[in-house]
């Protein structure tokens, strides 16, 4: 990536951070705000900016990143432009793992339990979905396994949350399939960090292997690539990153799709330089989907993918005509 | 607006004594099972509403154990063949149409939102059943308890939030809203023009730095929306835990809430002045 495209991902994601902590139900000016945030001091305010909007905005940035570069890598793995972790049900596994395990009780058992359990669901989700559909399997084979894994887990979400004693429990399919970063605290910055910090350590190292891996896989192995270890590091990454993110936010559809494309033309065709390029912008995206959401409905707690799927979706549609387009 | 709901209860009071006194009376509203089961004659009450037999939401679980539960259907409360079905304001209106059709008599009683309505309620009840000696004697206490209950309170009132999950709570001119001023408590939800029920976004809580935040109990399983009681954000506000169970029903019951907040506001007080 040039110094310059850095540098422009960067600003923007400075800029979304900045904005994402000046919306919100408190009606302060901005000034006021960034004193109260920056300053503290005594009064409402602070609280309101340190405890309430910083998670958020960090969560976002954060939940952002790790699907972003999550996307990349199954892009560059699958060497496939519409792998995504929403849309072949990564997403989906880990939702499905984090409502079993709060539902249960399993979530209290430890502290980490609760992105540990949907690591599991994402992790079941990434190996369905490579065993069904493979580095060898075609772009078509990839969404059909896609839908129906997705589909599988919706089901079970939607199951397991209908037979929960808790009366609340039922209206929150909604949160755990399109996601959301309403009201959330340290704790869940502090849930969510250790395993995407996980994430980001085994799947950086890939950069050079997925590169090569453009090549094919006999001309990656023969430069040296060791592609049982390179699956590995990419499925337990991806399964982290994604799993982390989900257990804070629910299923945010999309952003592995869009983010990687849109940096890719700043980088060129280097999978690998793409990974960090795609978690700066999936970052970005987040932030500025979630700030949206405030704006569009402040009342009403609208769901962040209901905002990325309204990108998302003419986008994937968009790149699906492509690849028709292209005789695939 | 008084007026027309004491004349609403008299016509209900009215058209009662038309049939005979019911024999086989089905509740399927957790309020009108409250009431039901103060005034029935032994014998007269058959099956209350499965939430009634609910820890957390029924106020009356002891007394409600004696009775079968029915989950409200309109199938399974025919089987049962009452001669009267006591039904609230959220019983589905579907429900109610397919038991008239069939030729039940079913009696739909209004939502109590006022602590000064529910002897009115409970005559209503009361009149339906053909127990209207048991629905004065329970209506006269009721108002002498709540007579006891509002004296003069010393002080300036403390503010205080209801926030239930998903952020929840209750302006003036609900039940809940009529217990906190019953108290002496002023409600924030009113502060933020909140009159009915309505979602406080916690930023909005947090901004107005209520004396006391409201919160009930947590049912099992689990839900985000419970969870957002719990926010870290709120251990800066004191805290205070309701009985859900006491707050839903227009029913003698609603009375314990009052003593509940009387007691916090006290505590509230004795900090205010200790801290002088």
């Amino acid at each position: 990536m040039s110094r310059v495209a850095a540098f422009g991902l960067g600003a923007a994601l400075v800029a979304l951070l900045l904005a994402s902590l000046l919306v919100g139900p408190a009606e302060a000016g901005p000034f006021a705000s960034l004193r109260a945030f920056l300053f503290g001091g005594e009064g409402p305010l602070t609280l309101v900016m340190r405890e309430i909007r910083l998670p958020r905005a960090l969560l976002g940035a954060m939940v952002g990143a790790s699907l972003g570069l999550s996307g990349a890598a199954l892009q560059g793995y699958l060497r496939n432009p519409l792998a995504e972790p929403g849309l072949v049900g990564v997403s989906g596994g880990a939702a499905l793992g984090a409502v079993i395990s709060l539902q249960t009780g399993f979530a209290l058992a430890f502290p980490l339990a609760l992105p540990a359990a949907a690591l599991a669901g994402a992790l079941c989700a990434v190996l369905l979905i490579l065993l069904l559909a493979g580095a060898r399997g075609g772009a078509l084979t990839l969404i059909l396994a896609g839908v129906a894994i997705s589909a599988l887990a919706a089901a079970l979400v939607s199951l397991v949350l209908n037979l929960s004693p808790n009366p609340f429990a039922a209206s929150e399919i909604v949160f755990w399939m399109m996601g959301s970063l309403a009201d959330r605290s340290f704790a869940h910055v502090a849930v969510a960090a250790p395993f995407m910090a996980l994430g980001v350590a085994l799947l950086l190292p890939l950069r050079r292997g997925l590169d090569a891996l453009t090549l094919g896989e006999d001309a990656a192995a023969s430069l040296g690539v060791r592609l049982a270890r390179l699956r590995t590091m990419l499925v337990l990454g991806v399964a982290s990153l994604v799993g982390a993110a989900t257990a804070v936010a629910g299923a945010v559809g999309f952003v592995g799709l869009v983010a990687p494309h849109l940096v890719r033309p700043l980088v060129g065709s280097r999978p690998g330089a793409l990974l960090p390029a795609a978690a700066l912008a999936g970052a970005a995206l987040t932030l500025a989907a979630d700030v949206a959401v405030r704006i569009v409905a402040p009342e009403r707690d609208l769901k962040l993918g209901v905002m990325m799927a309204l990108v998302g979706a003419p986008f994937f549609l968009h790149l699906v005509w492509r690849q028709r387009g292209a005789g695939a | 607006m008084r007026r027309a709901r004491a004349a609403l209860f008299a016509l209900l009071a009215l058209a009662a004594p038309a049939a005979a006194e019911p024999e086989r009376v089905v509740s399927v509203n957790l309020c009108t099972d409250q009431l039901a089961m103060l005034l029935a004659a032994p014998g007269q009450l058959l099956s209350v509403s499965h939430i009634a037999h609910d820890p957390l939401s029924s106020a009356m679980l002891e007394e409600a154990r004696a009775f079968p539960a029915n989950y409200g259907r309109a199938e399974e409360v025919w089987l049962l063949r009452p001669d009267l079905v006591l039904a609230g304001a959220f019983t589905p209106e579907t429900t109610v149409s397919m038991l008239r059709r069939m030729g039940v008599r079913v009696e739909r009683f209004p939502l109590v939102t006022r602590l000064a309505d529910v002897p009115e309620a409970l005559r209503a009840v009361g009149a339906a059943l053909g127990r209207e000696a048991a629905a004065a004697r329970e209506a006269a206490a009721f108002e002498a308890r709540l007579a006891g209950l509002k004296g003069r309170r010393a002080g300036a009132d403390p503010r205080a939030a209801l926030w239930h999950a998903n952020g929840w709570s209750l302006g003036p001119e609900t039940l809940a809203g009529d217990i906190l001023a019953a108290a002496g408590l002023a409600n924030v939800a009113a502060e933020l023009g909140l009159s009915a029920g309505g979602r406080i976004p916690l930023e909005s809580l947090a901004m107005a730095s209520p004396d006391l935040v409201l919160s009930g109990a947590r049912y099992p399983g689990a839900s985000e929306g419970e969870a957002l009681t719990s926010h870290p954000a709120l251990r800066h506000f004191r805290r205070g835990a309701v009985e859900d169970r006491d707050w839903v029903c227009g029913a003698p019951a609603a009375l314990r809430a009052v003593s509940a907040m009387i007691e916090a506001r006290r505590s509230l007080r004795g900090d205010e002045v200790a801290r002088r």
